[in-house]
């Protein structure tokens, strides 16, 4: 028999290079485990029997844990479906109360970087509910100005409803100056969001230290299930729900809670946090690694994001790269077909690529952008994952260019 | 060989990838997004390219086990296709936006970016057969889209397969049901995959400009107004809306347009059988010809083909035909034919009447 811990522990595709841990990570041993062992009892947190109250027991177990692990307090964790889902709650539910308390408060200021899941829920806000978005510049490494953000909040501090700056860049792993953004907003009075899904088991972060009054994370990124996530939320704000229900989690996100992924996810997040300093340094040296030698390899290779390799300035797992006069999605192509997995790193409908919009932010040209790749590291990646894509670069990049771009001659 | 499959989502590029698959090749499947702002659904048989669409190829492609892509080509679509679609209406002209699709994408874009990326071959699900490095017609008579490839040259076709050519498409629903595919039922498309309301003059409307002109009979004599030449078609009957009735009381059809002027040339169904064709653009499936040859002419995709002589004239083709062919549009392809093989093609400029 094989050990239970082993046979357990999720992995990526036998023979594969995965480089795609930004996009999802395997599930660690230890929260396969915690999550298998509750799957085969039954409880509703909910109910009030035995069985009810053991789930109950189980969850705010995790609900402790998960709050240390993220420096919270555990009544600040309102456990969701997942990141996209507490996005969702932080941009609506915010707007909606901040608003129904003073109707002037209309304004969401956000970052042009911001991830779709908060991008969306801000331009439904403007459609559907007379929102005024105003989108926050970054500079060339993708990073809003403290500054920018003052003089935004300042023109008309009474006409802010949130403010909301993800922790880290999911495409180039810039890290934002999350605390000092956290105090400006604080001086004015207005609630601001961070969406810290990539940031978490990444870098330090902790909920309290930050200032911030709400954060996203989120289970899978960190070595969780899938399809769990928290928005940790300060005990002193309102929110106006988006899912109704039973009134769960503070009446702020009903439906009944998935005992066995929050487990899951609470036994990851301890191990992330106390793992991520060597982690870190784990990541920051195969991905310094990569950077230097497929510059190496292709002279023309442009590093997207901040070229300060340094955990205050990127994320150490991330390398983001444009190649001159290629498509990404051919890159992507003929790197799958040679068993490495990365990703454009700019959304998909139906599979189908578009210059990615934190690039554009960014200011790079829209040619630029198309031929970008990133590969994202997590506790899986080896040397000889950065082996493989080295070896392969070359050729792969040199195919690309002569199919060109769509759209564009050669 | 590395083959690249082209998947609509439909029924046929689904069974022509898994028998691709079958015969050795390393197959990678690809949906051609064509569309910047897909549907979400399709709606019975019209259109294409929505995200079901999309998820249907995808699906086909886990089943027989290729990987898959979405390949964006709508900004090559709609300069290559859409826009010369409404320009060569503009034009008076009777564009074949699937030919031009098979042409300018299928057999350009896509096979140039798949041999860029070291593909040996472009695999569709169309129904023809490439015998000896020759197009030929597919062996279902009610399904060959030979016509639709005849602008290919003998360079593309060396670099296309049709697997479907040998099979009729009754066994092909049945061979994609026998191979789990889920797409079996699918409804074939028809019509214009970009004008998913099927209606080409609204269409048109929204794209050219009013220009409203008159309706001539043959003498040039006056006999009513419309609101632009692009409206019509040769051949077209219904919807003129001319007021005053032909003299012999017989239907009238357009036979001509000239767009400068805005004119549209009306005439009875024996002024539309044209057995003098001229064209430019000559594609040959092989060599060009030296001398007049001996073929049969068709000029739309199901039509017949007719028994004519070819000869070619510097970059013009210019075309005898025995029998005559009714309703002939510039800007149809006319596509020649060696008994079942495609020799190749022309679009056509111009045409003369028996009379004439």
């Amino acid at each position: 028999m094989t050990d239970r811990t082993t046979s357990a522990a999720a992995s990526t595709r036998a023979g594969a290079t995965y480089l795609d841990h930004a996009a999802t990570t395997p599930m660690l041993p230890e929260a396969v485990e915690a999550m298998a062992a509750r799957m085969t009892v039954v409880g509703n947190p909910s109910s009030l029997h035995a069985s009810g109250r053991a789930a109950r027991r189980v969850v705010e177990e995790a609900r402790e844990s998960l709050a240390q692990s993220v420096g919270a307090r555990p009544s600040e964790v309102v456990f969701t479906g997942g990141g996209t889902e507490a996005d969702n709650l932080a941009l609506k539910g915010l707007f909606w109360s901040r608003r129904s308390e003073d109707a002037r408060r209309r304004r969401v200021l956000a970052s042009a970087v911001e991830h779709h899941a908060v991008l969306d829920s801000a331009l439904w806000l403007a459609e559907q509910e007379g929102a005024e978005v105003e989108w926050l510049p970054v500079d060339e490494h993708g990073r809003v100005s403290p500054a920018v953000l003052e003089r935004a909040l300042a023109r008309d501090p009474e006409s802010a409803a949130l403010v909301s700056v993800m922790w880290a860049n999911n495409e180039v792993g810039t890290v934002q100056p999350i605390a000092e953004l956290a105090e400006i907003a604080r001086g004015h009075g207005v609630p601001i969001h961070s969406d810290a899904v990539q940031a978490f088991g990444q870098l330090p972060v902790d909920f309290a230290a930050s200032g911030l009054d709400a954060m996203t994370i989120t289970g899978h990124k960190i070595g969780g299930p899938i399809g769990v996530g928290a928005l940790l939320l300060s005990r002193t704000l309102t929110l106006t729900p988006v899912l109704h229900g039973g009134g769960q989690e503070r009446d702020v996100r009903s439906g009944t809670l998935d005992t066995p992924a929050i487990v899951g996810f609470a036994a990851a997040a301890e191990l992330a946090v106390k793992r991520q300093p060597e982690r870190a340094e784990e990541l920051a040296r195969l991905r310094d690694d990569l950077v230097v030698r497929v510059r190496a390899t292709v002279a023309d290779a442009v590093l997207g994001g901040d070229p300060t390799l340094d955990v205050s300035h990127r994320l150490p797992g991330n390398a983001h790269f444009s190649f001159p006069g290629c498509e990404g999605d051919a890159l992507l192509l003929l790197l799958d077909a040679r068993g490495i997995e990365c990703s454009t790193g700019s959304a998909c409908s139906a599979g189908v690529p578009q210059p990615s919009h934190v690039l554009l932010a960014m200011g790079v040209p829209e040619n630029l952008a198309r031929g970008s790749l990133r590969f994202s590291f997590g506790h899986t990646s080896t040397a000889a994952d950065v082996d493989a894509v080295v070896q392969a670069i070359g050729p792969v990049v040199e195919r690309a260019r002569r199919a060109g771009q769509n759209g564009v001659p050669k | 060989m590395r083959v690249l499959a082209a998947m609509s989502g439909g029924v046929d590029s689904a069974v022509a990838a898994a028998r691709a698959v079958e015969a050795g090749h390393d197959v990678t499947g690809v949906h051609l997004a064509l569309s910047s702002n897909p549907k979400s659904f399709r709606t019975g048989a019209r259109g294409c390219c929505t995200l079901e669409d999309a998820r249907d190829a995808r699906r086909a492609a886990d089943v027989i086990g290729i990987p898959f892509y979405v390949w964006d080509m709508a900004e090559r679509f709609r300069a290559d296709v859409i826009d010369d679609f409404v320009a060569e209406y503009a034009a008076g002209r009777t564009p074949n936006p699937c030919l031009r699709c098979n042409e300018k994408i299928k057999f350009t874009a896509v096979l140039d970016k798949a041999r860029a990326l070291d593909f040996d071959a472009v695999c569709t699900g169309h129904y023809a057969q490439i015998r000896d490095g020759r197009l030929t017609r597919a062996v279902d008579p009610d399904k060959d889209q030979s016509y639709v490839l005849g602008v290919l040259t003998a360079d593309q076709l060396a670099q296309a397969m049709f697997p479907l050519g040998d099979t009729p498409k009754t066994a092909v629903r049945l061979e994609a049901e026998a191979r789990g595919l889920a797409v079996a039922d699918k409804p074939d498309s028809h019509d214009i995959c970009f004008i998913a309301d099927g209606d080409t003059s609204g269409f048109l409307r929204d794209r050219i400009p009013a220009a409203p002109g008159t309706f001539v009979d043959t003498t040039g004599r006056t006999v009513g107004e419309h609101d632009g030449a692009f409206a019509f078609t040769v051949g077209q009957r219904r919807g003129l809306r001319i007021g005053t009735p032909a003299p012999d009381g017989k239907p009238r059809y357009v036979l001509d347009i000239t767009p400068a002027t805005g004119t549209v040339t009306v005439g009875s169904a024996e002024e539309l059988d044209v057995v003098h064709i001229t064209g430019d653009r000559p594609r040959w499936c092989g060599p060009a010809p030296l001398g007049p040859v001996e073929c049969a002419a068709q000029i739309r995709a199901h039509g017949e083909a007719v028994p004519a002589v070819a000869v070619l004239e510097g970059d013009r083709v210019v075309l005898e035909l025995r029998q005559p062919l009714r309703a002939v549009a510039a800007g149809q392809a006319v596509v020649l034919y060696d008994d079942d093989a495609v020799l190749g093609s022309a679009t056509i400029t111009a045409t003369a009447t028996v009379c004439a």
